[in-house]
């Protein structure tokens, strides 16, 4: 992998090279002699300002390095030969590199070098001219990142920049955010009626700085219109702000539901479907991840691909597993739902141990496709991860797969026959042991996509499955078995609740309440939220 | 007591062997020497004693799995009910003998900085107090979760999954330090039981024999349950509920009967468990190890009650054997165990006798 970076920066090196021309880069490392010839002015207490503005408004690249460290305090003056030099510790002694060509001129003492020394008036207009320069870069995404920065601390020469900028800002992102920090700095420094215009037009911001801003304001004391103002807008802000907290807590809760009823897809569909209760449905979901994790292995060059390739080989691992758990002990226990249990429950533990054996009974290492990392910053106050996004949307995605599989296809027609009574079914002329297999198969695979989701927000080992077995069973026989969408109502239903609790109670309490809700919802109404009428109900 | 194992041929063979054990092993623990082919070491009994416990807890399910039809997953939280009650007399009989020296508090609390003993730990210094706990807060919970179970007519898988969730619920609830059990760690480092200190040699024996006493009392109870009127109605509930609702038999007062006694039962067998491993944690409660007591109970034999006895035992050695022998492969063994039993050997090992349930 460094490899091939290396190659592409040469590559990019070559491009530049040749595409702009050896003259331009003549002319910059002539721009770049500018500091050298300086030196004498910088040296000097009462030439230096007019040094830093002559530096300021040249074309050299180094410009911004140069000031910058001269405000850090890392620009010095080599005595032997009055060149310009920046210097790095190390340790009692100094690294030199020439400020005018970047090349590293070796190692001395302290005594061969002198500092350019500046005083706090200098440090402002040092400032100001920095931010002047970071916030004229021509990429949009840099200039907000430089507003950001200059917004920690905004003193006189920032807003100077600022307020240049300002004028002849297109971009309206830029812009706006130009337009707060000018606000802001209103907010602290301007008169009362610059204070109130600035709370005005700042509006419903949710940032953290506007609100402190506000909070003194609200507490001031001898300027009663503005503070009431204030506190009038702050309100707003608050109650926006817990707004979106309600907002986050309710798609967090989604996204705690959602893999809830990812891990419990299968497991309707074996269970509410052909009556078996799968134990090693847990194990499905592990094969899965691991199946991600296999792939990631394997071919390590496509890792942003990685989980589109993972997604039907998750399923087809998943899949013939199932159908070879169905071939060789399920099949011989129909009408023993009790003993499919014990059955499967032992499948399981061979399994993990399997895996555990196999490959490591530590946790494999799954990482994340860079398009799914990150937050959707959709507010201040309110964003999103994506890849729960993404999660949830494919939950969605894959219930109404399911349900299209289910309702629309002969396959799923004979799924049904079979599970709603078994010999009409088979009279019909439909090859009951075939469906069996088959659908056993596809709640498998069903299991193993999960896990592929799952393994981007979970740790991945040998004992994943078994956390999501008690909850799938929950899920299942909440939503009413057999039943798809009371599966994914129930799902999303119990992850909001285990989230609204969590606040008050913390996370073990909220889902031990969420536990014994159902042991008791179960007991009420024992066949679920979503209860199967008619005969294929049974008894 | 012969007119209950009437018939029982099965039974009377194991209570026998087991009547045998309990006056044997003690005494040639006791008196032969050390180096001696026929001595039984104190870790031995130690270990039968445990054992002794675990088929205790396998002829509870037996009776509510083979008898009354419910395959419950959550009997290790009876189990483990017991066994905190137990662990909770011992904890106070420790004294000012803990770590900080403390003999108003235990260690534990101590550690979280609690100022006062919380009211539910109040009394446990009495062995007395502890007894009547360690039967009535496993049956108490067996009692609620029937009462709800029964009356609403929750059967089959369903019961199975939140007999499950409770022991889950349990599992976590024990796991918070703030619910005053010690938390992840339990609660542990005894010293006495009723006196006498608890690594003693003839504190072990003692409770060897008491373990296996409280076995073969219980058999007998269990056989007197099943052999009544009552037992035979629940054996009736098993295979026909609705016809036994119609002929007129309250169901559920049948069902929450035997369940409690169950329940009593696991819970005794938690509190002798406790001083024998010197430890009651959280992690008794934990899903899986319920599920393991199903399957001593269906590869001894479920309905005859010895099975459970002989399955537990024979599960129990043969994990210790395996552990030590191929320790990789225990999990395959069990696992294989679980799978071949069902599809082969449904009946258990007790089926090698008679090809029918029948009571």
């Amino acid at each position: 992998m460094p490899i091939k970076i290396l190659k592409q920066l040469i590559l990019v090196g070559m491009v530049l090279i040749v595409g702009v021309g050896h003259s331009a880069s003549a002319d910059q490392s002539q721009a770049n002699q500018l500091i050298d010839t300086l030196a004498a002015q910088l040296k000097d207490r009462k030439t230096l300002p007019s040094a830093i503005d002559e530096i300021a408004a040249s074309d050299a690249s180094q410009k911004r390095v140069w000031l910058e460290s001269l405000l850090n305090g890392r620009l010095y003056q080599r005595k032997s030969d009055q060149k310009m030099v920046l210097v790095e510790k190390s340790g009692s002694n100094f690294l030199l590199i020439s400020a005018a060509d970047g090349s590293s001129l070796g190692e001395v003492g302290k005594r061969e070098v002198s500092k350019i020394k500046i005083n706090n008036s200098l440090r402002a207009k040092l400032r100001g001219a920095i931010s002047a320069m970071s916030i004229q870069d021509p990429d949009p995404q840099a200039r907000l990142a430089a507003i950001e920065q200059m917004m920690q601390s905004l003193g006189e020469p920032e807003i100077a920049a600022i307020n240049q900028q300002l004028e002849i800002e297109s971009d309206d992102k830029v812009k706006s955010l130009l337009a707060l920090a000018n606000q802001i700095h209103a907010l602290d420094h301007g008169s009362s009626e610059e204070k109130q215009d600035a709370i005005e037009s700042i509006g419903l911001n949710t940032r953290d700085d506007v609100v402190q801003r506000l909070q003194v304001l609200a507490l001031s004391e001898d300027d009663t219109v503005l503070a009431e103002k204030a506190s009038t807008a702050l309100d707003k802000i608050l109650q926006r702000i817990s707004l979106f907290e309600k907002i986050e807590t309710l798609f967090f809760g989604l996204s705690l539901g959602s893999v809830l009823a990812m891990a419990a897809i299968g497991l309707a569909i074996t269970f509410g479907v052909m009556g078996v209760i799968n134990m090693a449905h847990g194990e499905m979901i592990m094969l899965g991840a691991y199946s991600t994790w296999f792939i990631q292995q394997a071919f390590p060059g496509i890792i942003e691909y990685s989980l589109i390739v993972a997604l039907p080989f998750a399923f087809a691992v998943t899949f013939m597993v199932g159908v070879l758990i169905e071939y060789l002990v399920i099949r011989h226990l129909y009408g023993r739902p009790l003993e499919t249990l014990l059955a499967t429950f032992g499948i399981s533990l061979i399994l993990q141990q399997a895996v555990r054996t196999g490959i490591s009974s530590q946790n494999v290492p799954v990482s994340n496709p860079a398009w799914l990392s990150g937050q959707w910053m959709i507010d201040p106050a309110l964003s999103i991860a994506v890849n729960r996004m993404v999660i949830f949307l494919f939950c969605i995605f894959v219930f109404v797969a399911l349900t299209w599989l289910l309702r629309k296809t002969f396959f799923g027609l004979k799924v049904r026959a079979v599970s709603q009574n078994r010999q009409m079914a088979r009279a019909m002329g439909a090859k009951s042991s075939r469906i069996d297999s088959m659908t056993f198969g596809l709640g498998a695979g069903i299991a193993g996509v999960a896990g592929v989701a799952l393994s981007q927000l979970t740790n991945v080992g040998p004992n994943m499955g078994q956390s999501y077995i008690v909850d799938s069973f929950m899920v299942v026989v909440f939503g009413g078995v057999g039943n798809l969408w009371g599966t994914l109502l129930a799902g999303l239903s119990l992850g909001v609740a285990n989230k609204l609790l969590e606040p008050w109670v913390g996370a073990v309490l909220a889902k031990i309440a969420v536990l014994v809700f159902i042991i008791f919802f179960i007991q009420r109404y024992p066949r679920g939220l979503f209860p199967q009428r008619g005969r294929a109900a049974g008894d | 007591m012969m007119s209950l194992l009437r018939g029982d041929r099965g039974g009377q063979v194991v209570l026998s062997i087991l009547l045998a054990a309990t006056i044997v092993l003690p005494l040639l623990n006791l008196t032969l020497p050390e180096l001696h082919p026929l001595h039984v070491s104190t870790y031995q009994l130690n270990l039968f004693g445990k054992y002794l416990c675990y088929a205790l807890l396998a002829m509870s399910v037996d009776l509510v799995w083979g008898y009354m039809g419910f395959l419950t997953l959550g009997h290790g939280a009876f189990f483990g009910l017991g066994g905190y009650a137990m662990g909770m007399y011992l904890m106070r009989q420790v004294g000012d003998r803990g770590v900080y020296g403390n003999a108003e508090l235990p260690d534990f609390m101590v550690f979280l900085d609690w100022q006062e003993l919380p009211w539910f730990w109040w009394g446990f210094d009495h062995f007395p107090v502890a007894l009547i706990a360690i039967f009535l807060v496993p049956g108490l919970l067996a009692f609620l979760f029937g009462w709800f179970a029964f009356r609403s007519r929750v059967n089959g898988v369903y019961l199975s999954i939140i007999s499950q969730a409770m022991t889950y619920a349990l599992m976590l609830t024990f796991f918070r330090n703030e619910f005053g059990f010690g938390g992840n760690n339990g609660l542990t480092d005894f010293k006495d039981i009723l006196g006498f200190s608890i690594n003693a040699q003839g504190t072990r024996v003692g409770l060897f024999i008491a373990s296996s006493l409280a076995v073969i009392a219980s058999y007998l109870l269990c056989r007197a349950i099943v052999k009544s009127r009552a037992g035979r109605v629940v054996v009736a509930i098993r295979d026909e509920e609705n016809r036994a609702r119609f002929l007129g038999y309250r169901v559920e007062s049948y069902q929450l009967f035997v369940l409690v006694v169950s329940a009593m039962i696991a819970g005794v067998a938690g509190a002798l468990y406790v001083p024998q491993v010197g430890i009651i944690n959280p992690g008794e409660f934990s899903p899986l190890n319920s599920i393991e007591i199903v399957i001593w109970v269906a590869i001894g034999g479920r309905a005859t009650l010895y099975g459970a006895v002989v399955g537990a035992l024979l599960i129990s050695f043969s994990k210790s054997w395996f552990t030590a022998v191929f320790p990789e492969y225990w999990i395959f063994a069990l696992g294989a165990l679980f799978v071949l039993s069902t599809l082969y050997l449904p009946y258990g090992v007790a089926g090698f006798k008679r090809n029918r349930v029948t009571v």
